[in-house]
């Protein structure tokens, strides 16, 4: 998408990572800043499903034609799905971050982790 | 971003910002590195015509008397089989045949030449070629201030270049004196993306109104990026990647650049190289499957490092991740099968032969 947004439903790290919290999952991705620095991603391979990721550190990484970036979990848990249409369309991470570029979902391990994330008006101010 | 003061903008730089491109520190200077994408910028070339600012790279004037006799000491290629309007790639080594740069010769009269220097390497070069000048009739002249240069490539770039600043071009790999904007200009039938093409070396003034008028007509604007996927699809090495003081010219696949005969600075060594062969032979490779190495990844055979990883990116026109690597030398044939350890994670990969791309006839 061309326009940044950064929908409130939402919550954001600081490396640039986004997490959707329903019940006791997430879904995790990267921003549209990260996207944008980053420029066209034409590669993503996720984590094995079942492997645990934690919060600050890297879990798998998002390349574009020019550099490779490590994407960073927001928030802990045990991986449930990868988005598998990535490997054919990873410019979907570009095109739509927050919908159909989605990287992982996970079962959240400590949902208390979720406080310490910033919401979307903090984070927008974080990148002013 | 913040942005180091200290770096050189090119004439263009405030033509690139109202663009919205990205701008980057490369060799000393903030360069655009891609436009709208490096992925469209490439396939334009690959297509249609696209014009990347090249204002960094250097030039360096050659004239005098001695200049023909001063150059076959000092670079590597049979300067003398260049005619007059005519270019040639070349090697500056240093007294242990390492190379500290690699060059584009244009001879613009019987006794003066032209010389593009890498923008990292310029000041180098320069010391080297006032060094060397002391033992010849020859003035050596610093031109990097004198020239704003931009590079038209694509299938479509001549016709369209034509028709707009309303000039005849030079063939390919020829060069001719021009006006261009009522002023002075070199025109050269070169480039550095296996694509048709010209370089235009213009007065800096003129550069963002021509820049304009070419892109108004339809040319993409592509950054360095693009130049990058570009000049590794056709397997051109870059000085810095697959070239280095480290690195000599027959290891690095360019023995074809040098001339031996003409006593050139380095060239009892490249002849033992050329003729007893070397340990490392820098090799074209693609990935076969996911991923997508880059420079410093080492090669692999089961546990043993047999190579290194200096140029690497994700090709637009393969759509899979290639590069060169120098490679210990029996394994730099074609269809070798490789392992690259690509920080931490083996991908395959095997070795291809020259180009990677290959325009479809």
């Amino acid at each position: 998408m061309a326009e940044a947004s950064y929908p409130e439903d939402l919550k954001y790290h600081p490396e640039h990572d986004w997490a959707r919290i329903e019940g006791g999952e997430a879904t995790l991705g990267i921003t549209w800043y990260a996207q944008d620095s980053l420029g066209e991603v034409v590669f993503f391979e996720g984590p094995e499903i079942g492997s645990e990721v934690t919060k600050d550190q890297p879990y798998a990484e998002v390349e574009s034609v020019k550099a490779v970036s490590d994407v960073v979990a927001p928030v802990s848990g045990e991986v449930i799905a990868v988005n598998e249409s990535l490997a054919d369309a990873p410019e979907a991470i570009n095109a739509d971050p927050y919908e159909t570029g989605w990287l992982i979902k996970i079962r959240l391990s400590d949902p208390s982790e979720a406080d310490t994330l910033m919401d979307s008006a903090a984070y927008a101010a974080s990148l002013e | 971003m913040t942005v180091d003061s200290a770096l050189r903008r090119t004439p263009l730089y405030e033509t690139h910002l109202d663009a919205g491109a990205k701008l980057v520190p490369f060799a000393g200077w903030e360069m655009p590195v891609q436009y709208d994408g490096i992925k469209e910028e490439h396939i334009a070339v690959r297509t249609h015509a696209g014009i990347f600012d090249t204002s960094h790279m250097g030039q360096i004037e050659v004239e005098g008397p001695g200049s023909l006799s001063f150059l076959q000491r000092l670079v590597t290629n049979d300067v003398a089989r260049m005619p007059v309007g005519g270019a040639q790639y070349s090697l500056l080594l240093d007294d242990e045949a390492g190379v500290v740069d690699d060059l584009f010769l244009y001879r613009l009269g019987h006794d003066r030449y032209l010389v593009i220097t890498n923008a990292g390497n310029h000041d180098a070069d320069l010391a080297r070629f006032g060094l060397v000048a002391r033992d010849f009739d020859v003035y050596v002249r610093d031109a990097r201030d004198n020239y704003a240069m931009l590079a038209v490539q694509g299938p479509n770039a001549r016709r369209i270049v034509e028709n707009t600043l309303h000039i005849d071009l030079p063939p390919r790999m020829k060069v001719g004196a021009r006006q261009i904007g009522r002023r002075p200009a070199i025109v050269c039938g070169t480039g550095y993306t296996g694509e048709d093409g010209v370089e235009l070396l213009i007065v800096p003034e003129i550069a963002p109104a021509i820049w304009t008028e070419l892109v108004d007509s339809g040319i993409v604007p592509c950054g360095l990026g693009a130049r990058d996927t570009l000049r590794m699809e056709v397997c051109f090495h870059l000085h810095g990647n697959d070239l280095s003081t480290e690195t000599d010219p027959i290891s690095a696949g360019l023995g074809w650049a040098c001339v031996e005969s003409t006593g050139f600075i380095g060239s009892d060594r490249v002849a033992v190289m050329r003729a007893n062969g070397t340990d490392e032979t820098l090799a074209p490779f693609v990935i076969e499957g996911a991923g997508i190495a880059r420079q410093g990844n080492p090669v692999m055979i089961g546990e043993e490092v047999v190579g290194e990883v200096t140029s690497g990116t994700f090709s637009p026109s393969l759509e899979k991740g290639i590069g060169m690597a120098y490679l210990r030398s029996d394994l730099a044939e074609p269809g070798t099968e490789l392992e690259i350890d690509v920080r931490g994670k083996r991908r395959m990969a095997s070795v291809s032969s020259k180009p990677l791309y290959r325009k479809e006839r």
